[in-house]
């Protein structure tokens, strides 16, 4: 298996990379109940982007694990979950923002680090903007639905070494920030670094 | 030879066709619309409208515009997008909507929250309780494998090609269309995350919501895309829009919650800083 790259993404910071077709991604959860707010983009055309509701819809389920497909709005595969050792992950709750959160925690939040800070300064590199931002993924974050339709981020069931495998269907952008959130428990209040592991797709 | 084979013929054949009335039209102006149900001042009215199952529209409405959707047969699925109509990359965030005010349904007193922490519309009546704000709409390709046919001017168009047709009316392009709700066809999310289509609430159902910035609305009228049903199915939805007025903060959407009141409060900064409230 040929290692295409290993970065460690640093607590609160961006990371993005392009997959091509066949090569796998590993993001590694280094201090446990890390949050990695994750979106993803056919890397040929970026309108045709990662669908919260089309993968919701497919696989008529919330929750992410090994078997999930990411897809596009028009239903088309991007990236597969190939591996999966938390088996548990958010499709629904988004990022936190800057405004988000100023309603969620106040207005005191209004300066602290937020995910939509990040995907707009990463997505910049790659022709992005504010209109290619929707609904994204949240690695290793616990948002269950209550059977009155109550939901909530609450204590991740992740931990230290734990790991996500995601296959490319096609070459695909992917674009995360590494949740810089203190105020839910989605980081356990303390955000920690996470490792990022691009393997070829030659094995 | 027939009548329109002369430009005379054929202008009299085309306006010959004025005034014919369809299950399925605007009336234009709204004020005309011909059986205003209670509650409905036909005077006040901006919008009134039945919209073909299959169908779409679009419009622009001020802030404080009451839009009254109906089921007027059982099988509407009302799929909705919200712009800030003075700045349309502000938008309807779904993903904010259900985590900011801890409820993955949609019912009374809901703040439509925008991607900027402000209310664009709130639920202020809600006869149906069946929605969705999870699974967005359906697909080209996810209708074109199901019912043969995704296409919008097909026989069963999906409500992604109908919502680009619309965005498209307003300058925007499938870059601009983010998650969407719809209303009148529900979903239930299982203990497993699973989700189970719950259908209809039964014909003749309304939702009024209420706008609290100016917004565009556009609404695809098409099935939804968890609906088990083998043939497309999907019946007439009334929109009937009145002028009223945005909530205020002694209002049960304003204090319907910390978050909501926030939500409010956002907006109320935003406008006033914009001098149009």
């Amino acid at each position: 298996m040929t290692i295409v790259s290993d970065t460690e993404v640093a607590a609160r910071a961006p990371y993005s990379t392009v997959l091509r077709k066949g090569e796998t991604l590993a993001i590694v959860d280094l201090g446990g109940n890390q949050a990695v707010d994750f979106l993803c983009y056919d890397a040929a055309d970026t309108a045709k982007r990662y669908s919260a509701a089309a993968t919701i819809s497919a696989q008529r389920n919330i929750f992410l694990t090994t078997g999930s497909v990411l897809r596009t709005g028009e239903g088309a595969p991007l990236l597969t979950v190939v591996g999966d050792t938390c088996g548990r992950h958010d499709t629904i709750g988004g990022a936190c923002s800057k405004e988000s959160n100023s309603l969620r925690y106040g207005q005191h939040t209004r300066y602290q680090h937020a995910c939509v800070e990040n995907f707009l300064t990463e997505g910049a590199k790659w022709g992005l903007a504010k209109r290619d931002l929707v609904s994204n993924v949240n690695w290793y974050m616990n948002v269950p639905v209550e059977q009155d339709g109550t939901l909530g981020i609450v204590d991740g069931i992740s931990a230290p070494g734990m790991e996500v495998k995601l296959r490319a269907e096609t070459d695909v952008l992917v674009l995360v920030s590494n949740c810089p959130q203190i105020n839910n428990p989605c980081n356990g209040f303390d955000p920690t670094p996470v490792r990022m592991i691009v393997t070829g797709g030659d094995v | 030879m027939s009548t329109t084979s002369t430009t005379y013929g054929a202008r009299d054949h085309a306006r010959a066709q004025a005034g014919t009335v369809t299950e399925t039209m605007p009336a234009i102006p709204a004020s005309t619309w011909p059986d205003p149900p209670a509650g409905i001042d036909p005077a006040k009215l901006v919008w009134a409208e039945t919209v073909a199952g299959g169908g779409y529209t679009h419009k622009v409405l001020a802030r404080g515009t009451e839009l009254r959707l109906t089921d007027l047969e059982g099988d509407a699925c009302a799929h909705l997008l919200l712009f800030n109509a003075d700045q349309p990359w502000e938008r309807l965030n779904v993903a904010d909507t259900v985590k900011v005010q801890w409820n993955a349904y949609l019912g009374e007193a809901i703040a439509l929250l925008s991607d900027q922490a402000r209310v664009l519309a709130t639920v202020v009546t809600d006869e149906s309780g069946k929605h969705d704000a999870l699974c967005g709409t359906s697909t080209v390709d996810g209708n074109t494998e199901r019912y043969g046919d995704g296409s919008p001017q097909g026989e069963s168009p999906s409500g992604n090609a109908l919502f680009t047709l619309a965005a498209a009316k307003h300058g925007l392009t499938p870059r601009d269309l983010p998650p969407s709700l719809s209303f009148f066809q529900g979903i239930h999310v299982e203990t497993d995350g699973g989700l189970t289509f719950t259908g209809s609430a039964g014909p003749g159902k309304s939702v009024v919501l209420r706008t609290e910035l100016p917004v565009v609305v556009l609404i695809a009228n098409v099935a939804h895309p968890l609906d088990p049903r083998p043939d497309y199915t999907v019946t007439p939805l009334r929109v009937l829009a009145q002028r009223s007025a945005p909530s205020t903060p002694d209002g049960p959407e304003w204090t319907a919650s910390p978050e909501a009141q926030r939500a409010f409060e956002n907006t109320a900064d935003y406008l006033t800083a914009r001098g149009i409230a």
